[in-house]
């Protein structure tokens, strides 16, 4: 089993520390890229900016939070960053109606149909997988963050909140309304799948 | 289906994803789980949702890094002496 990465010999300068840090988060950091900004090139701008920021930054990193966190903190703003740039129309604001959790538009479920006792290899075949993948890019990119960093990378809600910089009452209303969106999609797939089969 | 208000499923929705991480003060989960009991739709939103996060978490694909971008990555954090030790 691999040890923990040593904060004192990182903040040491202990470049073989660096490296084992850059192969431990390198592969989880590249795929929250590919997946908010939707292409390699983006990707590994984010991943290198990642690491060099780190890098920079590394003696002012007080431990308050785990290293992964940390992090996951400075590629969620690389991102987030990239996308101000990519694509300026895109709206980052926190928008105050959909955080309030009196609001429940949008999460009213439309399809009703259990398709939650198909078996596994039922679920994954054919495009499920597909759909599923398609439907978290399309996610808006305020929810897809929180989405990933939780439901994805495994963060728990905390450490999600402090990785962007929101309460945890924000992560939990934002992964909700991600939730419900994804669960929408499939559901309308496998529908159309368990009507077909009917056939 | 006894005295189902279906005015409780909407205000009930926004626990449902508290409620599946085991998140959910132990008053509000009484509450839902009474509710699941009488509401079939409930049931199916919740098991569905359910369903969609095993999906994200089913491990079909979660590629590694190209070894072409970790190359260019070590070398941009002038740690090309240590590209050969992989230590993941």
């Amino acid at each position: 089993m691999q040890n923990e990465i040593s904060l004192d010999a990182l903040i040491a300068g202990d470049r073989a520390e660096f490296a084992r840090l850059v192969d431990t988060y390198s592969s989880s950091i590249y795929r929250l890229g590919l997946r908010m900004l939707g292409n390699p090139q983006d990707a590994e701008d984010v991943l290198q900016n990642t690491f060099i920021s780190a890098l920079t930054h590394l003696q002012n990193f007080e431990g308050r939070s785990s290293v992964s966190t940390w992090l996951y903190r400075i590629a969620a703003n690389e991102a987030l960053m990239l996308i101000r740039k990519r694509k300026p129309e895109v709206d980052l604001a926190p928008d105050e109606d959909a955080e309030s959790e009196e609001n429940a538009d949008g999460l009213k479920p439309r399809q009703i149909v259990d398709w939650s006792a198909l078996p596994e290899n039922e679920l994954l075949a054919g495009e499920g997988k597909k759909i599923l993948d398609g439907a978290i890019n399309t996610l808006p990119e305020t929810l897809r963050i929180v989405f990933l960093l939780r439901d994805v990378e495994g963060l728990s809600i905390k450490e999600t909140a402090d990785a962007l910089n929101l309460t945890e009452t924000n992560v939990k209303t934002r992964l909700l309304r991600a939730r419900m969106f994804l669960r929408e999609q499939l559901s309308g797939y496998y529908r159309e799948r368990m009507i077909e089969e009917q056939k | 289906m006894n005295e189902h208000v279906h005015k409780n499923c909407e205000e009930l929705l926004g626990s449902l994803s508290a409620y599946i991480d085991g998140d959910l003060k132990p008053e509000l989960c009484l509450e839902l789980e009474k509710h699941l009991a009488g509401c079939d739709d409930c049931r199916v939103v919740l098991n569905t949702t359910k369903r969609t996060i095993d999906l994200v978490h089913s491990p079909v694909e979660k590629p590694d890094l190209p070894e072409d971008v970790r190359e260019r990555l070590f070398k941009r954090l002038n740690l090309d002496n240590y590209l050969a030790s992989k230590s993941e």
